[in-house]
């Protein structure tokens, strides 16, 4: 199904090659992912795209080494995933922040530094200019609750970024806003991949979120999970909400929406 | 169109009207209660021995609180080291048990089983054991009062771990040991003070009721056992007034403890 991109000639960041994943419930063995082969250059932002039970979030989690293949290999800079995870190659953000209420909003993007093993003086002023970067440091001293939903994502963006690492893992984390701050987030975060250079895994199941946000859209099928397309998203960055109007943008969003509308009803594709 | 910024403006906590605001109706209505209490008994002629007026109450009060204060200073003393004790056990014991995960249910079920029994009913053998007339049965009795409420909240809440906050942990490769001290023991604190209220409360009955059956020759509960047997009923009165005082006291600082301890939960008293 998935096709190799021209875009091997930058070193890959995440190789995963023949990854399978099932499930055991009362009812059965549930495929949830079934032989997925894909390549994530250096510093692309690869959003995975699909409907509900496709089983983008079981890939995300395959990566971060959270959930263990039944089958296949994962490779994050050339090591396993349990190594890159061992040694902390990775931020995560998922859907709730899931910031911490006992914690300032400075010490929750402490944590990951404090679990690292990072003094005191150090874990303070990385905190800080991680706080900078999501534009927040008024707010360092306030608790999470203090804070809106918007903000509070921006948090847990800057915790997951706070250790520096390689692969930057999001699930759905702007799902749960709405539409002006999503919009408002997407540029941020944009503008935060752009200043660090991580790699980026995004899933997410909305499709102008997908291409505004990415340098390639993964489209996934359910049942079980597969790649069913990748489509490269030529649009030139710095992206701005002018690019939202462009036509480009938007045949680049409808040749998305038509790959996953196929994925959605297979028996009417193409016709 | 980017001029259109979203509006962020951070949520205001509800903040807290003061320890002492929530508490004026329940004043209010205790001063009328007392008011009605003098009166049925003035007007009801009702015998001093049966129900003393609160009036006469007060005057014992303040006759004889020399009295009352050195009978409450070993009582008061018993029930600070039962709670102590009983938090420290408590929180000992929930950590174990929350390290089982899947026997942590069972243990669970039986320790609040456990708090369904009166603790109390020990008093006479624990006096046998540790001498009737030693601070150390009261401790004993008071300190299993405490630490069953305090490890049926702590242990709910060591279990009690969002998937986020587990994920997020597992994902920066954080050990056993950082799960517990940055996410499970802070995020069981509040539940641990919900157990801690109900013990400190069952801490002051169990060492008072303890004292009924022989205590350092002056307690409050020997007072309130001694003077009933006189029928001196106005004094009886006034031990068990002072043990109530206690009881409130130990109440608020438990939640004046709360507060500096779990400072993002809008603490309230009730």
């Amino acid at each position: 199904m998935s096709t190799s991109t021209a875009s091997t000639s930058t070193s890959t960041a995440i190789h995963l090659a023949g990854i399978s994943k099932t499930f055991s419930t009362s009812s059965g063995d549930v495929v949830a992912l079934d032989d997925i082969d894909l390549d994530i250059p250096q510093g692309a932002f690869v959003s995975l795209l699909g409907p509900s039970g496709c089983g983008k979030s079981t890939l995300l989690r395959v990566i971060g080494d959270l959930v263990t293949p039944t089958a296949g290999t994962v490779q994050v800079a050339g090591t396993s995933a349990a190594e890159a995870r061992r040694t902390r190659q990775y931020g995560m953000a998922f859907q709730a922040p899931g910031l911490m209420d006992w914690r300032t909003v400075r010490r929750n993007v402490e944590l990951p530094l404090q679990v690292q093993g990072v003094g005191r003086a150090e874990r303070r002023q990385r905190a800080d200019e991680m706080l900078e970067l999501v534009k927040l440091t008024q707010f360092a001293d306030h608790r999470p609750r203090q804070l809106s939903g918007g903000m509070q994502q921006r948090v847990a963006i800057a915790r997951a970024l706070a250790m520096q690492p390689r692969v930057l893992l999001m699930d759905e984390p702007l799902g749960a806003l709405d539409e002006m701050n999503r919009e408002h987030l997407q540029r941020e975060l944009l503008r935060i991949w752009r200043a660090t250079g991580t790699t980026v895994v995004f899933v997410t199941h909305s499709i102008p979120e997908a291409v505004f946000l990415s340098t390639e859209v993964v489209v996934m099928s359910p049942r079980p999970g597969r790649i069913a397309s990748r489509i490269p998203v030529d649009l030139p960055y710095p992206r701005t909400d002018e690019t939202r109007l462009t036509d480009e943008f938007q045949a680049a969003e409808r040749h998305v929406r038509e790959r996953l509308h196929a994925v959605l009803e297979p028996s009417t594709a193409g016709l | 169109m980017s001029a259109l910024a979203p509006v962020e403006r951070p949520v205001r906590l509800p903040r807290g009207r003061g320890l002492l605001a929530p508490l004026a109706p329940a004043a209010l209505l205790g001063v009328v209660l007392l008011v009605a209490w003098q009166l049925v008994v003035i007007v009801g002629g009702v015998q001093a021995y049966l129900l003393p007026a609160p009036s006469a109450i007060a005057r014992v009060i303040l006759s004889d609180a020399p009295v009352l204060l050195s009978a409450a200073r070993p009582t008061a003393t018993a029930v600070v080291l039962a709670v102590l004790a009983g938090t420290v056990l408590g929180v000992l014991a929930s950590v174990i048990i929350a390290m089982f995960e899947g026997l942590a249910r069972v243990v669970l079920a039986l320790v609040a089983l456990a708090g369904c029994a009166p603790i109390v009913a020990l008093a006479p053998i624990f006096n046998a054991w540790f001498g009737s007339t030693s601070i150390a049965s009261k401790v004993a009795v008071a300190t299993l009062s405490v630490t069953i409420p305090v490890v049926v909240g702590t242990t709910r809440g060591l279990l009690t771990v969002s998937e986020t906050h587990r994920e997020y942990m597992q994902s920066v490769s954080a050990s056993r040991l950082q799960l517990l001290l940055h996410v499970r023991l802070p995020g069981a604190l509040p539940a641990l003070f919900d157990g801690l209220r109900v013990g400190a409360t069952l801490a002051v009955i169990a060492v008072i009721v303890s004292e009924y059956f022989g205590g350092t020759s002056n307690a409050l509960g020997v007072l309130i056992a001694n003077t009933a047997a006189m029928s001196r009923f106005d004094q009886t009165w006034a031990a068990v007034f002072a043990a109530s005082l206690l009881g409130l006291a130990l109440y608020g600082l438990v939640a004046v403890v709360e507060r500096l301890a779990v400072p993002w939960r809008s603490a309230t008293l009730g």
